[in-house]
């Protein structure tokens, strides 16, 4: 089921925040859209029937940035869209200059979109895999991270992102993943989600990740495991009291991310936050073991080559079910 | 208040007589605030003078000193800021801030630094880091275009600055657009930080650079000349053409200061406080 009561087959998530973004544009004559030569079916639609507010600045991303910087400035509500690892790296000065700090003087409300989070161009390679754009938009201290899991989720991005000024990058996978969430919920609550309860482990995951970890906890509750799972997609801002309160059952934190461990991610986030809090877990983080591989294979056999597919996950939680019960 | 900032003066001779004028106090009083903040990048401030002074007071921009970000402004984008110091006493001079605030540039508790940000009334984009300046620009002057309003960008760039490539990014984009709204201003004072631009990156023939690009070209053989510069500027102004405009003012890094002027290593040369005093005519 979609949001609106339909049965639905499941499409990319960046087809549903674009009709969502679409939507926007037909009411709103202020929301503007720039690419850099990245497309979508959907975007024909915004391309041919909102010109005056559409641009594509060809294969160019600092430039991507900054023009959607100048068109911010003039008070137009920009979505800027890219393949993930482009719009974050190539342009990442830009975007610390020209909108985080630009933006701590002058309202802007700029949308950075993403696509092809983790290995999820999975036979491309490591240039257009992308495993290091959480750490770096996580980062810049006024940039609002959001790590899509499925594409209902994402359909409620672009209404809430336009309510809300300032800078934000969504980070959407390439892939049609199956539909998590109920869509009822309100995402821009929380921050995260209780996809699953029980046991002593909460495995805390985000994007793609979340799929392995409902995977994971089903085959682990074959061999008697019960774990819980947590979908969270706000890395920058989410209900940490409510997140603590959840976490005081449990004995175990699995964070679990495509990116690199112990480098700014999701899993360095959960660490300061379990500070702050003065909460005391035994804490597995879950992330690309080994640095830049150049492999080819399907996505699930790249995630075990690394050691985040969900035999790998599976076997890691086993293993720390059974310390956390010496 | 809101219109240009023209000084009052309908005989261009006149005119051209008063900012000369003009242009030599903006060349004390950036001498002064070198001397008063010797931290600041004085040589790439003194090669644009002539070009802000005409620009601000020769009747080119539509501006309101006492509501910088009126929506009407022409939008004026300083991207080589750390050379604009000498924005600082004209900014003052128009009332954007008071004249006072030069006695605390670099200071504590002062909104004048070393490099320019958007806090200082009269600045739009944050400065200091190069290559940023054009490409926002563009953004300003396509948004403006959607928008069909009739405000004009500007922007004043560096020749060593066009090293970045964001820069040629937002060349292409500006001619793909038509941004027959955005000039761009080159101080090209031909210098870099560690010697002249021509030995580092040559830039060979900039201004044919731009033409290929299908910008409408303008040079000014001596940038220094208030006349020559506000020829050019008036003749880009007067241009009716679907293209943006890029004007070259050939300009001398540290101008009129013995030791500094078109010395390789200006850019991070400070001037003794003798030497300005000298150069004031003593004691000031």
């Amino acid at each position: 089921m979609n949001s609106l009561g339909k049965i639905s087959k499941p499409r990319a998530m960046r087809d549903s925040f674009l009709e969502s973004v679409y939507k926007e544009m037909l009411q709103d004559p202020n929301v503007f859209f720039v690419t850099a030569d990245f497309g979508s079916p959907i975007l024909d639609k915004i391309r041919f029937e909102c010109p005056s507010r559409f641009v594509n600045v060809g294969i160019a991303e600092q430039n991507l940035i900054n023009v959607s910087a100048g068109l911010a400035l003039e008070g137009f509500k920009v979505f800027s869209y890219a393949i993930a690892p482009f719009i974050t790296m190539r342009c990442f000065e830009q975007i610390r200059v020209n909108l985080a700090l630009m933006s701590e003087v002058r309202a802007m409300n700029v949308n950075l979109v993403g696509v092809g989070a983790g290995y999820s161009y999975v036979v491309s390679g490591p240039t257009h895999q992308c495993y290091e754009d959480l750490t770096l938009m996580r980062a810049l201290p006024n940039m609002q991270v959001y790590s899509i899991s499925d594409e209902v989720m994402a359909s409620k991005m672009p209404a809430q992102a336009l309510l809300n000024k300032g800078l934000k990058y969504f980070r959407l996978d390439a892939q049609v993943l199956p539909i998590l969430a109920e869509g009822k919920e309100d995402v821009f609550n929380d921050g995260f989600f209780v996809k699953r309860s029980g046991g002593d482990i909460c495995l805390i995951a985000t994007g793609y990740m979340v799929h392995t970890a409902l995977q994971a906890a089903e085959l682990l509750s074959k061999v008697g495991i019960t774990v819980s799972v947590i979908d969270i997609f706000n890395l920058t801002t989410f209900n940490e009291v409510k997140l603590a309160q959840f976490l005081s059952n449990y004995l175990g934190l699995v964070s679990m991310e495509e990116a690199f461990p112990g480098r700014g991610g999701l899993d360095s986030m959960l660490h300061s936050f379990l500070l702050r809090n003065d909460i005391s877990l035994k804490i597995l983080c879950i992330g690309v073991e080994g640095g830049y591989r150049f492999e080819i294979g399907s996505r699930e056999d790249l995630h075990e080559f690394v050691g985040i597919g969900v035999n790998a996950v599976v076997n890691k939680v086993s293993n720390l079910s059974l310390k956390l019960k010496k | 208040m809101n219109g240009t900032l023209k000084m009052e003066n309908n005989n261009t001779h006149d005119l051209i007589k008063q900012l000369s004028q003009k242009a030599d106090w903006v060349w004390r009083e950036t001498l002064k605030i070198h001397k008063r903040s010797p931290e600041t990048r004085v040589a790439s401030s003194l090669s644009p003078i002539e070009i802000f002074v005409v620009l601000y007071y020769g009747g080119f921009l539509n501006q309101n000193p006492k509501d910088p970000k009126w929506e009407g402004r022409d939008r004026c984008i300083i991207s080589k800021g750390h050379g604009s110091l000498c924005m600082y006493p004209i900014l003052a001079d128009l009332g954007f801030f008071p004249f006072s605030e030069l006695e605390h540039i670099c200071e504590q508790g002062s909104f004048l630094g070393g490099i320019p940000d958007p806090i200082i009334p009269g600045y739009e984009t944050v400065n200091g880091s190069l290559g940023h300046g054009l490409g926002v620009a563009s953004g300003v002057a396509l948004a403006l275009k959607r928008r069909n309003r009739s405000e004009k960008v500007f922007v004043l760039v560096g020749d060593g600055e066009l090293h970045e490539g964001s820069n040629w990014e937002a060349i292409m984009f500006a001619c793909q657009h038509g941004l027959d709204n955005l000039t761009l201003l080159i101080d090209n004072n031909q210098i870099s930080m560690l010697g002249p631009t021509d030995e580092i990156v040559s830039h060979r023939n900039l201004i044919e650079k731009f033409r290929a690009f299908g910008w409408a070209t303008f040079s000014v053989e001596n940038g220094h000349s208030v006349e020559q510069v506000y020829r050019a500027l008036s003749d880009a102004s007067n241009l009716n053409v679907s293209k943006p405009k890029v004007i070259e003012f050939n300009t001398k890094k540290g101008n009129k200061v013995p030791g500094l002027e078109n010395a390789a290593l200006s850019h991070v040369t400070a001037i003794n406080s003798a030497l300005i005093d000298q150069l004031l005519g003593g004691g000031e």
